[in-house]
């Protein structure tokens, strides 16, 4: 029973990383029907920025947290403004391939500042919590609280505020919002803001879980928290969250099972499955063409 | 042309979409507190027309003069914010939000939230029927209430002139009467309108002025009811 349960949590405390990464996508998505391929090396570059701040420069964790989420928003939003604006009325396969080559350009440059190798770090939180008979770490239960809460304040961002509303609006019908008054470029940057930032805390939950950076560390938590989007319906934000934590629970089933080892290959089965059976996914919108 | 009246000139425009030329060089006025209607069959070029005043496209020679100032810098939502509304063909209306944000998103470019609930009962006052639905979700809604959330979305932004792209299309006669009746009213409460309509009967009917638009060319221009007394305009549009 205890078993389940610890195997519950970690699969909670991963699917909410997931969660956190696929909400980037999916806002990403939404708003410009791109699929945002540099996402996942946000990660890695908050990941590094925890490290340095933190073995380099001393800081306190939260100072080095807080850089973290900064300068991964702030990188979002560069990439948004220097590569994929300048692209907005190209065809949509010049984007998808400028993001491609974003997600090379980081990855390679942060092997050439610092280095291929994996910097390990001393863990962010360490402890457990006795609950019942069950052990379960604090880092897990940091994670899942920091992550409903992001998306709890996410949700009202969304839905109440007028920035919000019109990012729902542009995602909606990009002609009709500017007609609004809208403006494309404001509500734009601020998607990839608030979607980076999530991608920050994200990096930094990563951290908690497995505490070392690496240049391509980006890479297969970005692949498979698009699976996460994609199963959840790409362009959904209550999707993303769904898919994200599903993702997370299958993988710590596969190694509950003892297919540990093939978890990978567990969570790619479903982007395949998910694309066959329901390409728009939980709760995906149908794409309706626009006039 | 360019008095203190003039609150939209419209000279010389030429637009292209890639090499289809798709307006030829055309001129207009309106007048503040009139209706004036652009009246042409499909593809006579009257989206492009409005798309180009309200700046989503951008003629290639040519200018748009509104309330004396030259559009041709200004990006499209700063446009919206100067008082232009459009409510676009098609209604355009979001159709995932509810009512009550689409009315919002229309008030968007509104710098205080002064006199907001005043606005949204004015709203509500020309159409009772989306006050009944604020609640609902817009791609809910029938063609005929889409059509009055778009109109009053416009509204919310408190325009001081309202362009209608074919306010009438795909709706049933008696929804139309009663569109064009309430777009009668707003002329008579003091909005200024460019109509612009395929359906030449109902908007010569409410015009003051129109313009027939052929092949991206203003072929004919004229007083409304004199207009809908041309044997040409009958023959072409009025069905004989
Ligand atoms: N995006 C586009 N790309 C290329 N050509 C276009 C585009 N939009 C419109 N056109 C062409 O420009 C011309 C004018 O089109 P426009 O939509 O302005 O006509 P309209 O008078 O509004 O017609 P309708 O009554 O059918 O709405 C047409 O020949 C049309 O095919
Ligand atoms: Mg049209």
């Amino acid at each position: 029973m205890s078993l389940v349960f610890s195997q519950l949590v970690n699969g909670l405390q991963l699917g909410s990383i997931y969660a956190l990464v696929a909400l980037g996508y999916s806002m990403v998505y939404g708003i410009i029907l791109l699929l945002n391929f540099a996402h996942g090396d946000i990660i890695m570059v908050g990941a590094y920025t925890v490290y340095y701040s933190m073995t380099m420069f001393g800081f306190h964790p939260i100072v080095s947290v807080l850089l973290a989420i900064v300068i991964s928003t702030l990188l979002g939003v560069t990439i948004e403004k220097v590569a994929y604006t300048p692209l907005r009325s190209a065809p949509r396969l010049s984007l998808l391939i400028t993001a491609i080559g974003i997600s090379f350009l980081l990855e390679n440059g942060a092997q050439l500042l610092f280095g291929a190798d994996t910097k390990s770090m001393n863990v962010l939180i360490s402890g457990s919590v006795q609950i019942g008979s069950t052990n379960l770490s604090l880092a897990a239960i940091v994670t899942i609280a920091v992550s409903v809460v992001a998306m709890i304040i996410l949700t009202i961002l969304v839905q109440k505020t007028k920035l919000g509303k019109a990012m729902r609006a542009v995602s909606e019908d990009m002609g009709s919002a500017q007609l609004m008054g809208i403006s494309l470029n404001r509500t734009i940057s601020f998607t990839f803001a608030v979607g980076s930032a999530l991608a920050g805390i994200g990096s930094v939950l990563y951290l908690c879980a497995y505490p070392q950076a690496s240049p391509t560390m980006g890479s297969m938590l970005g692949l498979k928290a698009f699976v996460a989007a994609v199963l959840g319906g790409i362009g959904s934000i209550p999707g993303a969250m769904i898919g994200g934590f599903a993702i997370g629970l299958l993988e710590a089933l596969a190694s509950a099972v003892g297919l540990s080892t093939w978890k990978d290959a567990v969570v790619f089965s479903i982007l395949i499955v998910v694309l066959i059976v329901k390409p728009t996914g939980i709760l995906g919108r149908k794409i309706t063409e626009k006039v | 042309m360019g008095n203190e009246n003039t609150i939209l000139s419209v000279q010389d425009i030429n637009v292209f979409y890639g090499p289809i030329h798709a307006i030829k060089g055309i001129s207009f006025d309106v007048q503040n507190g009139e209706i004036v209607t652009l009246i042409g069959a499909n593809g006579a070029g009257k989206t492009t027309t409005l798309h180009t005043i309200s700046g989503l496209l951008r003629p290639r020679t040519g200018t748009v003069v509104y309330d004396g100032v030259n559009l041709s810098k200004i990006p499209a939502h700063k446009i919206v914010e100067r008082g232009l509304a459009q409510v676009p063909e098609g209604r355009r209306i979001f159709l995932q939000m509810s009512v009550m944000e689409n009315l919002e998103m229309g008030a968007y470019v509104r710098k205080s939230n002064e006199n907001l609930d005043a606005d949204y009962e004015e709203v509500f006052h020309y159409f009772p029927r989306l006050k009944e639905r604020r609640k609902q979700i817009a791609g809910t809604l029938s063609g005929g209430e889409q059509q009055m959330l778009a109109m009053g979305r416009a509204l919310m932004s408190k325009p001081k002139l309202m362009m209608l792209d074919e306010p009438s299309m795909g709706l049933a006669p008696i929804l139309v009467e009663e569109i064009f009746s309430i777009i009668d009213r707003l002329h008579k409460g003091g909005a200024t309108i460019l109509l612009v309509e395929q359906n030449a009967q109902m908007a010569l009917s409410i015009a003051d002025r129109a313009y027939v638009l052929e092949t991206g060319t203003i072929t004919m221009s004229g007083d409304a009811k004199s207009l809908m007394n041309d044997d040409r305009v009958k023959s072409a549009y009025l069905g004989g």
